[in-house]
């Protein structure tokens, strides 16, 4: 793999560029490989990246039924946080979030992490208590958070509406090395990198079925042929349950469409990114000056990626009644992505019913900001054949004996 | 620059000449039309240049004369108004607007940085994943200066003082676009006594065709397009089931046939006392999408200069607004229909001086007919440079088929007119599914009618006719929209040459300045070096180049861009496929989407009957679902902490009253109601004497609390159960889903009667004095025990009391239809007045409460918790066989010793403990985070002990009775005994008095 | 923003109009059930990318739950019928499979 640098673009750019190589293959795929990832979304594709990197293990293939990234991680609001209440998922989250502030120069790729501070705003006093028990139980954990007041609030978002006659801001939860990342180039940085090992990316390759005899996988049939595997990795968000039906198992999680819009391009209008989840809505400002808004879930099954109109509306709603100046601005864009909610709304990154077959799934909203972590916890658990501590309490076992990690706490009940 | 005046003398079919009108433009006054847009006002007084390129800061003009404009964005109106990011070419002009020139530095004419364009070899697609990676160079240096110099217009600071509004229309058929075909089917339509829309975006009817034939002379039933649209409209018009509407925009179409579409109402006139926009929810039988088509650019060198416009765009400017965009106009094609231009052209005076045909050998009759008149035709060639830089000054003319290097002639222009051929408008059609089909003939993407986007009845939702359909000749058009279709006289066309690159054989030099995406700087090499490092969907080549992602989402470059994708992959078009369309079509404004819903009427907001005078009293208001109740009641200048202080004093002192109007009260009842709230309690609620009242648990079937309230047996068959203010509705829906859908067979009915009663919290040592003085039934100890109810006259109320307690004093409840609810709170404040009776907000409440021991669901609760953490085995049955929640308990996680358990605590030295801090335990785990042995749920000032008390979930806390243990908050560490949770009255012995 | 037409009431209603309630059809397992069977009853779903029964209420409207059969990608609605039921109507079934030729069945 040729380094990307300033000098390499400088050399390129004398002979019009026309040297740049691939930044991945397309190889023809083998007869079999020592671990097959399905799914080269970002979670797949770190997967692979850090079984070659901490690991060894380099005869892997990763295999999409479409392009690479083209699935919730090409299509999120790229916000990167790990603010989180419960000990397993701020581990989780925190480890990815500290693996993002590398990432870049891991990869040899430009993901862009921009760590501009994150806001979650309190606008009840249920709320309050809420994000003040995380900043304490984040002190615990190790990740820095601080509960800030109303003005400063304001300084960092100057056009926030502290007053809103419905919600008023009461303060704010802030992780400044919370922000944001290119979401796009996560999974290509992370695909050049494992191809760099020699590892294989498959795409327009889809898994038609799940071969296994005595409870062990041994290959899949794929659109482009059969393809045997020693382990196999399924990190296909969205579709998580399609996969495992494949392999005779089912899990607890439904698919739902998550919406998101952007703005056309303006200049800086907010640095930092802001939750605000009590009217359900967050927006930051992309390095392109594009706002990118994230809105709400539907409640009911679906596999459509096409943006639905009530959650927009919701959405805007809440964002202008926060922050009025964006009330003439445009909505260029609408779209949704399908997310796997758990019936605890956290992950899973577990063993399953079939010895050889490791499954990652269920992030929910939230997965873009998990991926370096969730990548490196599952090539722990499906090189091990056991979860390490990242990924111990994610189990499916937990749905049995009641043992659930639930963030939604933070949120809490009115009363 | 020197400015030309280039407004022809006459003609202008939508402008108003009879009228003068002038808007600023950077400060410059410009006259125009009525009838005009800011593109033809200051093309016509001589501004091409309209704006800067996002990245390289490239001088612009329009290229375009409608929604698919890439170039001429300005921002509108200054102030609370201001609007950036406005095309010129959609803008109307009216009297007295203020446009500005956007993303330049210090301005227009001269943009410093405009230096990017002299580093544009360095700042190829995606240059930025390749460098920038050091240390943290990205976010400290290259981000902020990448931030500050992109975005386009600047942003808005202040509130939006519009008013917007919304709408919704029922139609069986919405047509999408007011060209000839639009029209057509809505006759079709129309006639068969449908209830039709018709939506057209412009201002005006009729669409390409009626500006076609001013070159072409086309007639349709023997009249002029004009004069037909004119007749059509007529009989629309009388047709009570069509309604038309100019200025509508159909922005997307959503499942279940669900239009959105947003209706310009006042933008023109702001400050006038009308919304500004309108948007429309619309469901339709049927989507008719009659959108048209839009014009391709070519990719030629210097593509870009202002002055280089679509050749229709030039047609409209001319024959629509009499400008005109040169006085000697080049023209390269690949097709017919771009010589309509030369002779509109040729018409209004201006010259053509040569017209480059890509083709080898055109000779329509369009062709002809330009030839006709003298205009040099050069086949097989075309343009090697655009000269000028600023404003086009001339071409570099060579032959197509060659590497353009070799100039044959420079030929003096100050405008260019390129036609690279049409694309259907398919937005519409695919934002909900529909696909497409590559037309190899006529070189576009259309609508493949097998696959429609699907309704809900599992049938085609859209259909699309026109242009829209890929029918481009006027003959078509109207076939595909009408089954009696009118007789149409056109000239014959002879088929397109699909060109993707001229000259075809460029180099790398040459490919680095042929525009693709003209607002986001995307070349034809851009394209390339995607496919050639291994970008190679269409999915990738968008992402890596930026490709269709600006503001005009593509319109110009999408279908261009994969045909050289798919050129340098080797592979047919088809193969490549197209990004997705999503909606909306040209972006809707966000106080539109938004609409009424702002301010005081953002969301519904409850009110009790006694809401006014807590307003007028001066309470503190905090938010509890959407109701809103007095946190406190703060004196003139007294804190909120004194405020509660005061409050809690009088109830333990004196008598307080607290408005509980918003406690959920669901009445049960029927011959099963008691078998049901057994189910739907953890404790028994059937064995419940009439009168009597008992304290209930629920739990979701997960087994965590859900909420808790009193349930009072108000006879033999009907239960009142009493529930947390934000439970109301969703016990009640919770109630209404086992009982429709599981237990279904059983009698039992359910009414959420929460706002049919006001209620009246009448606590302390006095609070049965207070009745008494109000006089009525009796409530006396022995008639009304702790925990029992009564209903009767009070004080001339039609009452019922309870007698229950969430402060631990002696406490009533008295619930009166809602309508008597001020009155009765009036009486109570009089009776009170001799026991100096107070009014107390929610925060008192909770301190009450928890001076008490009381769990609050919310707090000691957060979805995590179950009954048996806080001690309230006591109300799990034992005795019943089942109840929601009894299995999951059974699970081994929420069987385990080892769950956190409620205690009370005290900090050693009196403080407040800092509520929701945490107890660290001693070591790490295996994530090296520290261990944890609690965390605080409530915590107070308690005014009655003068202390901070506080409640929490500890570790085997009950067993740990007088422990010592550190909580963490703010970084700091306080030291906390372990207590009961019970800290005032352990006894009980001020309830039962 | 799909619609759907209740059944109890006859009105075809807006999404906001209704309230999403989840996989049709649940067997619910009481004290007796085994740890398996509780963790299946609450957790795990067939979230099929294909027919869906899903439960739904009228809230703003008649407040009467249903039952509708829709395709989760195409969201082509099969039909609608009152919750009341252990499974789905016979006729209904024989809609669905005449228009899917290949589906697996609702269970």
């Amino acid at each position: 793999m040729r380094r990307y640098s300033v000098f390499a673009i400088a050399r390129e750019a004398m002979r019009y560029h026309e040297g740049w190589e691939r930044a991945w293959p397309a190889p023809t795929p083998k007869p079999r490989y020592d671990v097959i990832v399905v799914g080269a979304g970002g979670h797949g594709l770190a997967t692979a990246y850090y079984l070659g990197k901490n690991f060894g293990i380099t005869n892997v293939a990763v295999i999409e039924k479409g392009w690479l990234g083209g699935g919730n991680t090409g299509r999120n609001t790229t916000i990167i946080r790990s603010n989180y209440l419960q000990d397993p998922s701020s581990a989780i989250y925190e480890k990815a979030r500290s693996l993002y502030e590398g990432l870049s120069r891991d990869l040899n790729y430009n993901v862009m992490f921009s760590p501009r501070g994150l806001l979650m705003l309190a606008q009840t006093e249920h709320e309050v208590r809420g994000y003040k028990r995380t900043v304490n139980a984040n002190d615990l954990q190790g990740i820095e958070t601080r509960w800030i007041g109303p003005q400063e609030v304001k300084d960092l978002v100057p056009m926030i509406n502290l007053h809103g006659p419905r919600y008023p801001v009461l303060g704010a939860l802030l992780q400044e090395r919370g922000g944001t990342a290119r979401h796009d180039a996560v999974a290509w940085g992370y695909a050049r990198g494992c191809a760099a090992m020699g590892m294989h990316i498959l795409q327009n390759c889809e898994v038609t079925a799940i071969r296994s005899e005595n409870g062990q996988v041994s290959e899949v049939e794929t659109t482009r042929g059969t393809i045997g595997c020693k382990k196999l990795a399924i990190v296909v968000a969205g579709h998580s349950s399609v996969m495992a039906e494949k392999a005779g198992f089912r899990l607890p999680v439904e698919s739902m469409a998550l919406q998101a819009l952007v703005s056309e391009p303006i200049k800086p209008m907010i640095d930092v990114v802001v939750m605000a989840n009590t009217v359900h809505g967050y927006l930051s400002q992309s390095d392109k000056g594009e706002l990118v808004i994230g809105g709400g879930t539907d409640g009911f099954v679906n596999y459509s990626q096409r943006g639905s109109w009530q959650h927009v509306e919701e959405t805007i709603r809440a964002l202008i009644e926060t922050f009025p100046p964006i009330s003439r601005l445009r909505m260029l864009r609408q779209w949704g992505g399908i997310v796997d909610m758990t019936g605890d709304r956290s992950p899973i990154l577990s063993k399953t019913p079939v010895g050889n077959i490791f499954i990652n799934c269920g992030w929910g909203t939230g997965g873009f900001k998990a991926i370096p972590g969730s990548g490196w916890a599952m090539a722990e658990l499906v090189a091990n054949g056991e979860p390490g501590p990242l990924a111990a309490d994610f189990g499916l076992e937990r749905f049995r004996e009641g043992r659930f990690i639930d963030e939604s706490v933070a949120a809490g009940v009115a009363h | 620059m020197t400015r030309r005046i280039t407004r022809l003398d006459r003609g202008g079919r939508l402008i108003d000449r009879a009228r003068d009108i002038t808007f600023c433009f950077d400060g410059r006054r410009i006259p125009a039309h009525p009838g005009d847009t800011l593109a033809s006002a200051l093309l016509g007084a001589g501004h091409v240049l309209q704006g800067r390129s996002f990245k390289y800061h490239r001088p612009r003009g329009p290229v375009a004369a409608g929604a698919e404009e890439p170039n001429a964005l300005v921002t509108l109106g200054g102030r609370a108004r201001m609007e950036p990011d406005l095309r010129t070419t959609t803008t109307e002009a009216f009297d007295g607007a203020e446009a500005r020139s956007q993303n330049r530095w210090p301005g227009l004419g001269l943009d410093l940085l405009a230096i990017n364009d002299r580093l544009s070899a360095f700042m190829p697609a995606g240059f930025y994943y390749k460098t920038f990676m050091a240390g943290r160079s990205w976010e400290k240096l290259f981000e902020p200066i990448i931030r500050r110099s992109a975005g386009l217009g600047p942003a808005p600071t202040e509130a939006d003082p519009d008013s917007y509004e919304q709408a919704y229309a029922f139609a069986d058929v919405i047509i999408v676009g007011g060209g000839v075909a639009g029209l057509a089917a809505a006759l079709e339509h129309g006639r068969a006594g449908a209830r039709v829309w018709v939506l057209e975006q412009t201002p005006h009817w009729g669409g390409r065709a009626v500006v076609d034939a001013e070159a072409d002379g086309a007639t349709i039933d023997g009249l002029a397009p004009e004069a037909w649209v004119k007749a059509a409209l007529a009989e629309l018009e009388a047709l009570p089931n069509v309604t038309l509407r100019t200025r509508m925009l159909a922005a997307g179409l959503h499942d279940h046939a669900h239009l959105i579409a947003l209706e310009s109402v006042a933008d023109t006139t702001p400050g006038a006392d009308l919304p500004r926009q309108r948007l429309w929810r619309m469901r339709a039988g049927k989507v008719i999408v009659a959108a048209g088509a839009l014009e391709r650019p070519l990719s030629f060198p210097g593509n870009d200069r202002p002055g280089v416009m679509l050749a229709s765009a030039v047609r409209d400017y001319i024959v629509n607004w009499a400008v005109s965009p040169g006085k000697r106009i080049v023209i390269l094609t690949n097709n017919d229909d771009a010589y309509r231009t030369a002779l509109v052209a040729l018409d209004a005076g201006i010259a053509i001086p040569a017209i480059l045909d890509l083709r080898k050998t055109p000779n329509g009759p369009l062709v002809q007919a330009v030839r006709d008149r003298g205009v040099r035709i050069l086949p097989g060639h075309s343009i090697a440079k655009v000269l000028g830089s600023k404003q086009v000054k001339g071409i570099a003319l060579c032959r197509h088929e060659s590497r353009g290097e070799a100039w044959l002639e420079r030929i003096p222009c100050d405008a260019v007119a390129m036609s690279g051929g049409w694309s259907p408008t398919v937005h519409l059609w695919s934002h909900c599914g529909g696909k497409l089909a590559w037309d190899t003939e006529a070189a576009f993407f259309a609508p493949d009618p097998d696959k429609p986007p699907l309704g809900a009845d599992g049938k085609a939702m859209a259909q699309c006719v026109g242009a829209a359909a890929g029918a481009l000749r006027l003959d078509a058009c109207l076939a595909s929209a009408m089954s009696a279709a009118p007789q149409v006289e056109t000239p014959a066309e002879e088929p397109i040459q699909p060109v993707w690159v001229t000259p075809a054989e460029a180099g790398p030099h040459l490919r680095a300045k042929m525009w693709l995406d003209f607002q986001n700087d995307v070349k034809v090499s851009d394209i390339q070096l995607a496919a050639r490092e291994g970008y190679q969907s269409v999915e990738h080549a968008k992402r890596y180049t930026t490709l269709g992602m600006a503001t005009d989402q593509g319109k110009l470059s999408n279908i261009n861009g994969l045909a050289i994708l798919s050129q340098a992959l080797d592979q047919p078009i088809p193969a490549t496929g197209t990004t997705t369309f999503r909606p909306p079509y040209t972006p809707i404004g966000f106080g539109a989407i938004a609409g009424e819903a702002r301010g005081e009427i953002f969301q519904p907001l409850r009110r009790t009957a006694m809401d006014a005078w807590h307003e007028d009293q001066g309470a503190h208001w905090e938010p509890v679902g959407q109701w809103r109740r007095p946190y406190c009641y703060p004196g003139k200048a007294e804190p909120h902490s004194a405020a509660i202080e005061r409050e809690v004093l009088a109830v333990r002192n004196s008598v307080g009253m607290l408005d509980a109007s918003t406690l959920g009260k669901i009445i049960v009842k029927g011959p099963d109601a008691g078998r049901f709230l057994d189910m739907i309690y953890t404790n028994m609620m059937s064995t419940l004497a009439v009168g009597k009242c008992r304290y209930g648990l629920m739990c979701s079937e997960n087994g965590f609390l859900m909420d808790d309230g009193v349930v009072a047996r108000l006879s033999e068959d009907t239960w009142l159960c009493h529930t947390t203010t934000g439970g109301a509705e969703a016990i009640h829906a919770h109630m209404e889903d086992w009982l429709q859908c599981e237990w279904w067979d059983w009698k039992v009915w359910t009414a959420n009667v929460t706002e049919a009663y006001a209620q009246v919290a009448v606590a302390g040592p006095n609070a049965r004095k207070v009745l008494e003085a109000l006089g009525g039934v009796d409530v006396s100890r022995e008639a009304l025990p702790h925990m029992s109810w009564t209903a009767g006259p009070l004080g001339g109320f039609d009452a019922r009391i309870y007698r229950i307690s969430f402060s631990g004093e002696l406490g009533f409840e008295i619930a009166v239809p809602t309508s008597q609810g001020m009155a009765l709170w009036s009486r109570l404040l009089e009776a009170g007045k001799a026991f100096d009776i107070r009014p107390y907000g929610t925060e008192a409440l909770h301190v009450l409460r928890a001076e008490k021991g009381f769990i609050m669901i919310g707090d000691e609760t957060d979805g995590t918790v179950i009954p048996q953490d806080l001690g309230l085995n006591w109300a799990l049955s034992k005795k019943k066989a089942d109840f929601l929640g009894k299995r999951a308990h059974q699970r081994s996680f929420m069987a385990s010793p080892d769950r956190w358990k409620l205690v009370g605590l005290e900090s050693l030295d009196g403080s407040v403990i800092p509520e929701c801090a945490i107890a660290p335990a001693p070591g790490e785990n295996a994530n090296r985070q520290r261990n944890t042995q609690g965390r605080i749920t409530s915590s107070y000032y308690s005014p009655t002990l003068k202390r901070g008390i506080a409640m929490g979930l500890v570790h085997n806390g009950p067993d740990r009775m007088g422990e010592e243990i550190i909580f963490n908050a703010d970084g700091k560490e306080v030291t906390a005994r372990i207590v009961s949770p019970v800290f005032y009255d352990p006894k009980g012995e001020k309830l039962d008095v | 923003m799909l619609r759907l037409t209740c059944p109890h009431c006859g009105v075809t209603a807006e999404e906001t109009e209704l309230t999403p309630g989840g996989e049709a059809h649940l067997r619910r397992a009481g004290p007796d059930a085994t740890d398996a069977e509780f963790e299946s009853y609450l957790f795990a779903r067939k979230n099929p990318k294909g027919v869906v029964f899903e439960r739904w209420r009228h809230a703003h409207g008649c407040g009467k739950w249903f039952i509708a059969a829709r395709h989760s990608v195409s969201w082509q609605v099969f039909g609608t019928y009152p919750a009341q039921t252990t499974e789905p109507p016979a006729d209904l079934i024989e809609t669905i499979r005449a228009a899917i030729p290949t589906w697996e069945g609702w269970q």
